[in-house]
C-alpha cells in the first residue's frame, strides 16, 4: 500500500521538482558527511564516536555504549586515562585503562594497561614478547560516554527475556 | 494521522527527541563541576625488595610494599549524571633512568547507592609495585595521590585528583627475609 503512494507522488512532479528531490537528498547527506569529518578533524580522531564491543571495562562501559575518542598527540599519557590502543597485527582496537607509565627525560614513555573488569593486566594481550605500550600504539582516548541502553540500566534489578527484549530493541533504535 | 503506522511513527519520533533532549540536559547540567574533595592519607608502612620482575619483562627489579590508610568522603560528588566513581590510588617519583613513573597500586570502584564514605585502614596494595630498574632504593620522594575517573550517565569522563597526597621516603636497604 505505502509503496505504490509514494510512486504516484514521483509520477506527479515534472523533471525540474525531481532534480530539487535529488538535490535536497544530496545536500543531507553530504551534510553528514561534513560533520563527520568535522569531528575527525577536531578530535584528531580517525574515528571519533566508537561503539563498546566487549565488557572488559564493566561497570563502567557495558556493550553498546557510545564513546567519544580524541587523540591529541600533544596529550600526555597519565595512569588512570582510559586509551584506545591497538596492538600490532590485530585489527581491532581495545579500550582499558593506563596502569603504570615510565616516562624518559626525552618524552618516550611506555605503559601498562588493563580493564577494569579483568582480574590480570593486559601482558596476556600483547604481542609475544612485548612487555609495555608505547605511544605509537595509541589510536585516541576516551573523552565522554553516551549510554544506548537506557532501559536496562534503570532497570538494573529485574532480569529476564522481557527487559532483554527492551534492550535490543532501544540499542538498535539509538544507534540508527 | 490517520492510520496506526502514522501515529506510532509520530509517537516513536518524538519520544527520541525527548530522550536526546534529556541527555543533552544531563550531560550540560554536571559538565562543569568541580569534582574535586579532600583526601587523608597516610601510609604505615614500607618495605623494599629486589627480585625479579615476574608480572613482565624478567630482570631484577625494586619491589616496593607499602600499608596505607584512606579517609575520604565522596558523597557530594554522586549525583543524578554519575554513575560510577573509578578510584586509583598511584605512586608518582621520578629515578635516574626514568624522568616520571607513575604505578598504580590499588584500585576501586564505588557506584552510585555504595556507601560513599571510605575509612579504610591498613590497606595492602592489590597490584605490584615494580620499578623500571631499580630506582626505589634510597627514594627520597615517593608521592602517593587519590585520584578517580567520574563515570557519567552521558558526558565527559574526567580525571579527578583529591586534594591530599602524601609523600613518603623509600628506605635505602633491602629487606631479606621472606615478611610482608
Amino acid at each position: 500500500m505505502l509503496s505504490l503512494d509514494f510512486l504516484d507522488d514521483v509520477r506527479r512532479m515534472n523533471k525540474r521538482q525531481l532534480y530539487y528531490q535529488v538535490l535536497n537528498f544530496g545536500m543531507i547527506v553530504s551534510s553528514a558527511l561534513m560533520i563527520w569529518k568535522g569531528l575527525m578533524v577536531i578530535t584528531g580522531s580517525e574515528s571519533p564516536i566508537v561503539v563498546v564491543l566487549s565488557g572488559s571495562m564493566e561497570p563502567a562501559f557495558h556493550r553498546g555504549d557510545l564513546l567519544f575518542l580524541t587523540n591529541r598527540v600533544e596529550d600526555p599519557i597519565r595512569v588512570g586515562e582510559i586509551v584506545v590502543f591497538r596492538i600490532e597485527g590485530r585489527e581491532i582496537p581495545i579500550v582499558h585503562r593506563v596502569l603504570k607509565i615510565h616516562e624518559k627525560q626525552n618524552g618516550h614513555i611506555k605503559f601498562l594497561t588493563k580493564g577494569d573488569n579483568n582480574a590480570v593486566d593486559d601482558r596476556g594481550l600483547y604481542k609475544q614478547g612485548q612487555h609495555w605500550l608505547e605511544k605509537k600504539d595509541v589510536v585516541g582516548r576516551a573523552r565522554g560516554l553516551f549510554i544506548s541502553d537506557i532501559i536496562r540500566r534503570t532497570d538494573q534489578s529485574r532480569t529476564g527475556i522481557v527487559s532483554y527484549r527492551y534492550k535490543e530493541v532501544w540499542n538498535t533504535a539509538l544507534i540508527y | 494521522m490517520n492510520t496506526v503506522l502514522s501515529r506510532a511513527n509520530s509517537l516513536f519520533a518524538f519520544s527520541l527527541s525527548v530522550m536526546a533532549a534529556l541527555t543533552f540536559g544531563c550531560f550540560i547540567t554536571t559538565a562543569f563541576k568541580d569534582r574535586s574533595v579532600p583526601v587523608r592519607l597516610h601510609v604505615s608502612r614500607i618495605m623494599l625488595k629486589n627480585v625479579e620482575d615476574f608480572t613482565g619483562p624478567r630482570e631484577r627489579s625494586d619491589l616496593g610494599f607499602i600499608t596505607f590508610d584512606i579517609t575520604a568522603d565522596l558523597e557530594n560528588i554522586f549525583d543524578w549524571n554519575v554513575k560510577q566513581l573509578f578510584l586509583y590510588l598511584s605512586a608518582e617519583y621520578s629515578t635516574k633512568n626514568n624522568a616520571l613513573n607513575q604505578v598504580v597500586l590499588w584500585d576501586k570502584i564505588v557506584l552510585r547507592g555504595d556507601n560513599p564514605k571510605l575509612l579504610l585502614k591498613d590497606m595492602k596494595t592489590k597490584y605490584f609495585f615494580f620499578d623500571d630498574g631499580n630506582g626505589l632504593k634510597g627514594n627520597r620522594n615517593v608521592t602517593l595521590t587519590l585520584s578517580w575517573n567520574v563515570v557519567p550517565n552521558a558526558g565527559i569522563l574526567p580525571l579527578v585528583t583529591g586534594s591530599g597526597h602524601v609523600s613518603v621516603p623509600f628506605p635505602d636497604k633491602y629487606e631479606i627475609t621472606k615478611s610482608y
